[in-house]
């Protein structure tokens, strides 16, 4: 019975920790976010003229985004994984509110991804044109469903 | 002992009644701006840079939605919610059967078409600089808009801020239409002033404010708390952001910061604004960043 009693007190304490859960799926979600970011980067630096245009390079970095944005989110989003929750994350409650809302927002990143690798291999200025459109679907996800920084 | 309490009360009144009437709601002078022709075409550039739509268009509006500015969105602040009002063409929901002298008092001066103060989260302490050619153009693009019928909602403030005749002292104080920002190169420079200063309102959210809600001039554009409540609104000046003016345009256009990230909250309707303004606006503004001083 004390020892019961015991272990129920050390699971009492170590309720918090189970705050900390599903850190998994958040390094999944924001790895994926990285290798978006890292692939634009390549993409912007040429749109920006920082870069000589490679049609190579160009490509290589829009098939990576567009396979990215075919991965199926609503695993990497369980409920209970967003900031109210727990810390290390941006993710607003109001994902889980309105989460068709949220997973048609990755729908429309996958329709642009999928339009700039059909035109990246078309010079510097078509890259530019499919990024600002990419943006477009970032910004229209981040507005509702990412808080601010700090 | 009687008379003296009488007397004392007569001067208190005849005190608040002058107070009243230095801080009365100021009209513009109709001279200003009765020879202007305006141009509805350029308006449309204005009414962009302004972001009326982007707190006037009903919450949700999404693409052309956008530009029926039935009002409706809220905005929390420490002072209360602010709602935003109907300012569409209508003639008894909007702002249809306005004056220009009406629409210049209002976005210049803060000061209603029945002669009473707005509260200024409607950002006239900036419009206050903008040029009347520019007032008339956006007041001709308006007109053109859709009409909505919604009624304007009320604001929800507490005491003592629900008092609008106390606003007078705040515009004696926090209204004027000087430049913050002096001694700038002509050109690219004072045109990224026009758009950070006046029509875009940057330093709204940048610049940190005091007690009675009036910017912290001296602290121009380095960060502030988010009036919501969430995070922190970052510093633009070069003592705080780093970017290159290259950044900073494309930023604009895109919503990419330098690392590939993107924007979120409010700067993502700046941002949809921006990108719709030529490649010298935005560059214009990146000019006069990067001309401010360190700020940190």
């Amino acid at each position: 019975m004390k020892t019961f009693v015991l272990a129920a007190a050390i699971a009492g304490l170590a309720m918090p920790a189970v705050a900390q859960d599903f850190d998994a799926q958040l390094k999944a979600r924001q790895g994926q976010f990285r290798i978006l970011a890292i692939n634009l980067g390549i993409l912007g630096d040429m749109a920006k003229g920082e870069v000589d245009y490679s049609a190579e390079a160009a490509q290589d970095a829009a098939d990576s985004i567009q396979a990215i944005s075919m991965v199926n989110q609503p695993p990497l989003w369980p409920e209970g994984s967003g900031a109210d929750s727990r810390d290390g994350t941006r993710a607003k409650a109001e994902i889980w509110g309105d989460f068709d809302d949220f997973t048609s927002k990755w729908a429309a990143l996958g329709e642009q991804a999928t339009a700039l690798q059909a035109s990246a291999g078309d010079g510097r200025e078509a890259v530019g044109a499919g990024l600002r459109e990419l943006g477009g679907a970032c910004k229209a996800c981040h507005d509702s469903y990412r808080a601010s920084p700090n | 002992m009687l008379r003296k309490a009488l007397a004392a009360g007569a001067t208190l009144i005849v005190l608040a009644g002058v107070g009243l009437w230095v801080t009365q709601p100021r009209a513009v002078e109709p001279a200003r701006y009765a020879d202007l022709t305006p141009d509805a075409t350029a308006g449309e550039a204005v009414f962009t840079a302004a972001g009326c739509a982007s707190c006037h268009h009903a919450p949700k509006a999404e693409g052309a939605d956008k530009l029926v500015l039935a009002g409706g969105q809220s905005f929390e602040t420490e002072f209360g919610t602010f709602r935003a009002p109907n300012i569409s063409p209508h003639p008894e929901a909007g702002i249809g059967a306005w004056t220009l002298e009406d629409f210049a008092g209002a976005v210049t001066r803060g000061t209603t078409p029945g002669g009473s103060h707005y509260y200024p989260a409607f950002p006239y302490a900036a419009y206050a600089r903008m040029a009347p050619q520019d007032v008339a153009d956006l007041w001709a693009y308006m007109q053109e808009l859709p009409e909505s019928a919604e009624t304007s909602a009320p604001h929800d403030l507490g005491f003592p801020f629900s008092i609008r005749a106390s606003l007078g002292g705040w515009k004696m104080l926090y209204l004027s239409d000087d430049w913050v920002v002096t001694d700038l190169a002509e050109g690219a420079e004072t045109r990224g002033r026009y758009l950070v200063e006046a029509l875009a309102h940057c330093g709204e959210c940048h610049t940190p404010r005091n007690a009675l809600g009036g910017l912290d001039l001296s602290a121009w554009l380095t960060g502030a708390p988010n009036p919501s409540g969430e995070g922190r609104i970052p510093g633009i000046t070069p003592g705080t952001l780093d970017w290159s003016a290259t950044d900073i345009a494309y930023y604009l256009e895109t919503g990419f910061t330098p690392d590939y990230d993107s924007a979120g909250g409010h700067m993502v309707a700046v941002i949809e604004n921006f990108a719709k303004l030529p490649a010298s606006d935005r560059e214009a503004v990146a000019a006069y960043l990067k001309a401010l001083p360190d700020g940190s």
